[in-house]
C-alpha cells in the first residue's frame, strides 16, 4: 500500500463511519428500554410482541440481574421502565427519586430444582434427593444465580439453608450472573443440575432440557416482583406500562408461573 | 443474526481507527526517533491496557463517568445523558484499551527507518514535516496498515469493558459479541452461533490480511 491511499483510505472510513451513524439516528422516535429481570426473558418477551401486535408500539427488552440494573439506573442508564424481580431494588430507587411513582407489583416468582437428563439427582420438592447426594459427595457442580445482587440466588440460598445442604453444597456451587445463567448452566450437563426461576423452566426452549420440581413458597422469602416507570420515560413506555396489568399480559405471566397479585 | 448489534460493532471499530491512527502515528514517531527522560515511563503507560483486566478499566469509566461523578454531571450537562452506558462512552473505553494494539506496531515500523535516511533528506534540504511526509510515513506505511487492523479486529471481540459500561442498549451499546453472550443466556443458540461464526470469520480474515501486509512488498502474491 501506497501513501496516497493515508488521505483516500481516510476518506472512505470517515464516509463508512457516517453512513453507520446515520443509519443509526434514523430510526429514533421514542426508544422504550424495558431493563428487566432475567426471568422475564421468555415471558416479557411474549408481551412484548403481543404488545407491538396490538399497539404497533415497539419496546427493546434488556435483559439482566435486578442487582446489576439498579446500579446501571443510578449510574445513569437511559432506561424507561424496570422490572425487578425483588421490589425492594424498585424501593430504594423510589427513595433515591429515580422513578415515577412507587411502580405496581406484577407477580410473585416461584423457584424450581432442575435436573439436565443425566445428571445423578433426580429432583424433587423437599430437595432430598440434592442431600442424600450431598452427603454421598455425588455433587460436582451445583448452578444458582449470584445471591450477592441476583433475587432468586438468595431465594435460592434461603431454600438451601431451609433445608440445612446450604454449607454442604458450598464448595460445589457455580454462581450465574443473573438467573438465566444459571439456568443455563444448570441445564448445559456440565452441573449436576441448579435452582432457578420457575418461570425459565416453563419457557418451551426448556422442556426437552431436563426435569424440575417446584420448591414449596414457604422455603424462601417471597419474591415479589415490581416494574417502575423511569424519569425518562415517554407515553410509548406509559403504555407498555399499563398493558403489562391488562388481562393479556396477566395471562401469558400466568402461563409463565407467575402468583398474580389481585 | 442481530444485524443491528453488527452495525454497533462495526461503527464502533470504524470511529475507534479513525480516533486512534493520528494519535498512534503521533506517538509512535515521537517514541521511535526522540529520546527524552520519562520515555520508558510513557512506554509502560501506552502497554498497561495490554495486561490491565477489563474490568478495572470498566470499574475506573464508571466511577469517573457514571451519573453520580462530577465528570459524568459535566457530560450529561452537555450531551444530555452521562457517558457510561451511550456510545461515546463506549468509544471512549475502546479508544483508551487499544492504545497500545495502535502505538506499538506504529512505533516499531518508524525505528525500522534507518536513521541514515532521515539525514540524507536533511542535508537535501527537506523540512521536517517533508521527511516525516515523503521518508518516514511511506516507509513505515505496513505498520500503521497493521495497526489500523488489529484495532479494527480487536474492538470487534472486547468484551468485558463493554459488559461494565455498556448495559447492552439495542443500536447504542450492544455489540455483536454482547449480543452472543444476550443470546446464549436466552437460550437461543442458533442466533448465537451464526454471530460467533460471523465474528469468527472477521477475525481470520483480518488476522490473514495483516500477515499478507507484513511480507515485503515484492513477495505479495495472493
Amino acid at each position: 500500500m501506497r501513501p496516497p491511499s493515508l488521505t483516500s483510505g481516510l476518506k472512505v472510513t470517515l464516509g463508512l463511519v457516517a453512513v453507520l451513524v446515520g443509519a443509526g439516528c434514523a430510526t429514533s422516535e421514542e426508544s422504550v428500554r424495558v431493563a428487566a429481570a432475567s426471568d422475564l426473558q421468555f415471558a416479557l418477551t411474549e408481551i412484548a410482541d403481543q404488545f407491538a401486535a396490538d399497539t404497533g408500539g415497539h419496546v427493546d427488552l434488556i435483559f439482566g440481574s435486578s442487582g446489576n440494573m439498579t446500579r446501571q439506573i443510578r449510574d445513569g442508564a437511559p432506561f424507561s421502565i424496570f422490572f425487578s424481580a425483588d421490589e425492594s431494588f424498585v424501593q430504594q430507587l423510589v427513595r433515591e427519586g429515580h422513578t415515577k411513582g412507587d411502580g405496581a407489583l406484577y407477580g410473585i416468582g416461584r423457584i424450581v430444582l432442575f435436573a439436565p437428563p443425566g445428571s445423578p439427582m433426580a429432583p424433587d420438592e423437599g430437595l432430598d434427593g440434592l442431600a442424600r447426594l450431598i452427603q454421598a459427595g455425588g455433587v460436582s457442580r451445583f448452578a444458582i444465580a449470584n445471591p450477592e445482587h441476583a433475587p432468586y440466588g438468595r431465594a435460592a440460598e434461603q431454600a438451601l439453608r431451609a433445608h440445612g445442604i446450604w454449607d454442604g453444597i458450598r464448595p460445589s456451587l457455580v454462581l450465574g450472573e443473573n438467573v438465566s445463567q444459571a439456568a443455563q448452566f444448570a441445564t448445559s450437563g456440565n452441573t449436576a443440575g441448579g435452582i432457578i426461576a420457575y418461570s425459565l423452566a416453563l419457557a418451551p426452549v426448556m422442556q426437552d432440557l431436563g426435569a424440575y420440581a417446584l420448591i414449596p413458597a414457604e422455603h424462601h422469602a417471597p419474591l415479589r416482583q415490581r416494574m417502575v416507570l423511569l424519569k425518562t420515560s415517554g407515553p410509548v413506555a406509559e403504555r407498555f406500562y399499563q398493558y403489562v396489568q391488562s388481562s393479556v399480559s396477566r395471562t401469558i405471566l400466568t402461563r409463565y408461573g407467575f402468583v398474580l397479585p389481585d | 443474526m442481530d444485524t443491528v448489534a453488527l452495525r454497533v460493532s462495526l461503527t464502533l471499530a470504524l470511529a475507534t481507527v479513525v480516533v486512534l491512527l493520528p494519535l498512534g502515528i503521533w506517538v509512535g514517531h515521537v517514541l521511535a526517533v526522540r529520546s527524552f527522560r520519562g520515555k520508558a515511563l510513557v512506554e509502560a503507560l501506552v502497554a498497561v491496557p495490554l495486561i490491565l483486566p477489563p474490568t478495572v478499566l470498566g470499574f475506573y469509566l464508571l466511577t469517573v463517568f457514571g451519573a453520580r461523578s462530577p465528570l459524568g454531571q459535566f457530560f450529561e450537562g452537555i450531551f444530555g445523558q452521562p457517558l457510561a452506558f451511550s456510545f461515546a462512552g463506549l468509544l471512549v473505553a475502546s479508544v483508551i484499551v487499544n492504545i497500545p494494539f495502535v502505538v506499538q506496531p506504529i512505533q516499531r515500523a518508524f525505528q525500522a527507518v534507518p536513521n541514515q535516511l532521515r539525514d540524507a533528506a536533511a542535508c537535501c534540504g527537506l523540512t521536517p514535516w517533508q521527511r516525516f511526509r515523503r521518508i518516514d510515513l511511506p516507509l513505515a506505511w505496513p505498520g500503521v496498515v497493521t495497526a489500523a487492523i488489529l484495532v479494527f479486529a480487536h474492538t470487534l471481540g472486547e468484551f468485558g469493558v463493554v459488559l461494565m459500561v455498556g448495559g447492552s442498549i439495542p443500536g447504542e451499546t450492544r455489540t455483536l459479541s454482547i449480543a452472543i453472550y444476550d443470546r446464549v443466556q436466552a437460550f437461543d443458540y442458533g442466533a448465537a452461533g451464526v454471530m460467533s461464526a460471523v465474528l469468527l470469520t472477521i477475525a481470520v480474515v483480518v488476522l490473514g490480511l495483516t500477515a499478507w501486509l507484513g511480507r515485503p512488498w515484492e513477495q505479495r502474491r495472493g
